[in-house]
């Protein structure tokens, strides 16, 4: 079979780091760009020879070749359009707070059975990249609690985070337990504004039962390879270090550079699990080769 | 002459000397000689704020609420206050402790980001609560700067907004410019917190009130993070003699020091607040004031110099909420 025929709906930040991303699969095909006035993120996708409207999904729902949609909106938004997508068929990845289907964390928990949902949730730059961490932990120590302080460049941070800082903080933390197994979660995220801009980074704490510091280590050793497949700036800043029960791991992520700088790592790994997704509903479900 | 209206953060601030370890008992005693000292605004709970219980700030001996339900009960002049550092605290929270008696809230962002407010200040507006915009680490950026933040928080319904030295890291004449400049350009009053980590409190406050500061911060005897808060008991000495009109008596509020928080911080077994090499060092290199105890943790844990520590955290401009960043540069000058 051919390429997979994707669209993006909210040209932002997101929405255009993802075009770039789509531009180089080998298993995806980007056909519309979807927004609703024109912008830079419009502008480009026209350069690129793209299918652009601005009128919202209507222009979207009246094609009937497209397999998957990327829905870079906003909550609200996202909430209309999970329904209109579902009733076309259109296989949907929720890059908003909105979470109308189960989170997806593709070192996690991507599989067959989860590619049968019609709408799967990124959750947040913050979950991509700290559940990871947290399920490895907890596979070989079991994690009753596990914190998570990110770090982000003032720069990176789009009015979307910043409007929105409750539901970055409440989404990721529900992911930590829900997705990586923490019997209960914390998360705090904080805005750096020192240039040059900082890379994402997160401090990952867990409390454990069974606190084995070498086969935690081994466990998230081999996890951030995993990571680093589709993830390539994904690195340890600290590889684990325990006092009592307390194991305290330290990750950043440097990005691509396709849309923002690299310092936006926490743009790119949402992006980059976002197009990790597709790739594999484009082979298992719609047989790309 | 102008009137000066006085919060006291001994209760919040004052948090970080006693590792959040307060006792509901603890609060309730010291709460009721400030609100009897005329102060005019208590902040109370966790010192990094609502929701600041973690691994990286510090667990308290209780939760926020707890505390609020102690005290709202005992106060009978005094707005009792919390703080909310949003990307810590939420909304949620909030509206929990408002509904237990919580009359104002300070809403914190670093100096930069006044826009990751937004929501909390119209949300603690709309619950009826007097709302103080509170720009931390101001010595961190330019008058101009400053104004453009400060304006976002009075364009969210922010009652007033501090020029806020979280490091103890300002001079007097920059707190004059700054707070100057602000009063000259916002409809709304302007305050100042001050930490003492360069010895400077007192002055700085003088200063800001000097250049148009209706609110200014103590705490008594000093007591908060790095060197401590502005103390409250100077400072309304140094109000008195300069005849700067005030609510708080000065003997009440010497008297809440001496007789009610000195034996609390003795049964504590914690010192009582002072200049040292460390607070000095974060003054000097401009580093958050609450990173001192844990800087002193991890340099005892990976066997290094915190004022190494503490500089080099200065060189990476870490911000407030950025406690995690203590371990890695410890461990990194651990393995240098």
């Amino acid at each position: 079979m051919k390429k997979a025929k994707v669209a993006i709906i909210g040209p932002g930040n997101i929405g255009t780091d993802l075009l770039y991303k789509i531009k180089r699969n080998p298993y995806l095909e980007l056909v519309m760009v979807v927004g609703i006035k024109e912008s830079q993120g419009t502008e480009i996708a026209r350069q690129e020879g793209i299918d652009v409207t601005t009128n919202g999904i209507e222009d979207l729902l009246k094609r009937d070749d497209v397999d998957i949609v990327f829905d870079s909106t906003g909550a609200g938004p996202h909430l209309k359009h999970a329904p209109l997508l579902k009733e076309k068929g259109i296989f949907a990845l929720d890059l908003t707070p909105a979470a109308v289907g189960p989170y997806v964390v593709p070192a996690v928990n991507l599989d067959d059975e989860l590619l049968t949902q019609e709408n799967l949730n990124m959750v947040t730059c913050g979950g991509q990249a700290t559940v990871p961490i947290a399920a490895a932990i907890n596979a070989v120590a079991d994690v009753s609690y596990a914190e998570v302080i990110s770090s982000v460049s003032s720069k990176s941070a789009g009015p979307g985070t910043r409007q929105n800082i409750d539901e970055f903080t409440e989404t990721t933390k529900h992911a930590l337990e829900k997705v990586a197994g923490a019997d209960k979660a914390k998360v705090i995220i904080v805005l750096n504004p020192a240039e040059p801009p900082i890379y994402m980074r997160n401090t990952i704490y867990t409390k454990v039962k069974n606190p084995d510091i070498d086969l935690i280590t081994k466990s998230v050793e081999a996890m951030v390879e995993k990571l680093k497949k589709y993830v390539p700036g994904y690195t340890l800043l600290m590889a684990p270090i325990i006092k009592d029960d307390i194991v305290t791991t330290m990750i950043q992520v440097e990005g691509l550079g396709d849309f923002l700088p690299v310092y936006a790592g926490n743009l790119d790994i949402i992006n980059a699990a976002a197009i990790e997704v597709a790739e594999h509903y484009a082979i298992k479900k719609l047989g790309v080769k | 002459m102008r009137k000066v209206m006085l919060t006291d953060t001994t209760l919040r601030d004052g948090s970080h000397s006693v590792s959040h370890q307060y006792t509901l008992e603890d609060m309730k005693a010291i709460a009721m000689a400030l609100d009897n000292a005329g102060v005019d605004l208590i902040e109370i709970g966790h010192g990094d704020g609502l929701n600041g219980q973690s691994l990286n700030y510090g667990f308290a001996a209780h939760t926020d609420l707890e505390y609020v339900k102690a005290v709202a009960g005992v106060l009978k002049n005094a707005k009792l206050t919390v703080l909310l550092v949003p990307g810590i605290g939420l909304i949620e929270d909030l509206e929990a402790v408002r509904e237990a008696g919580v009359k104002a809230v300070r809403v914190a962002t670093h100096v930069t980001e006044a826009d990751v407010a937004e929501q909390h200040i119209k949300a603690a507006k709309k619950m009826g609560l007097f709302t103080v915009g509170f720009l931390m680490m101001s010595h961190m950026a330019s008058k101009e700067i400053i104004l453009q933040e400060a304006q976002k928080m009075e364009s969210y319904g922010a009652d007033v907004v501090y020029v806020t030295d979280s490091a103890g890291a300002m001079l007097p004449d920059e707190v004059f410019e700054k707070v100057a400049y602000l009063k000259a350009h916002l409809k709304v009053p302007v305050g100042h917190h001050s930490h003492n980590n360069l010895g400077l409190a007192v002055a700085n406050s003088v200063k800001a009130y000097e250049a148009g500061a209706d609110y200014l911060d103590g705490s008594l005897i000093g007591l908060g993070a790095g060197a401590g808060n502005c103390p409250t008991e100077a400072l309304v000495a140094v109000l008195e003699r300069l005849d700067i009109p005030k609510n708080v008596d000065l003997y009440s509020i010497i008297d809440a020091g001496d007789k009610v928080l000195i034996p609390i911080l003795e049964a504590h077994q914690k010192p009582l607040p002072r200049m040292n090499s460390d607070s000095l060092i974060i003054g000097y290199a401009g580093v958050y004031s609450s990173f001192m105890l844990h800087a002193r943790n991890a340099a005892s844990r990976f066997n290094v110099d915190a004022r190494d520590v503490l500089i080099e955290l200065g060189k990476k401009k870490a911000v407030g909420g950025q406690e995690d960043w203590i371990i890695e540069v410890a461990h990194q000058l651990a393995n240098k």
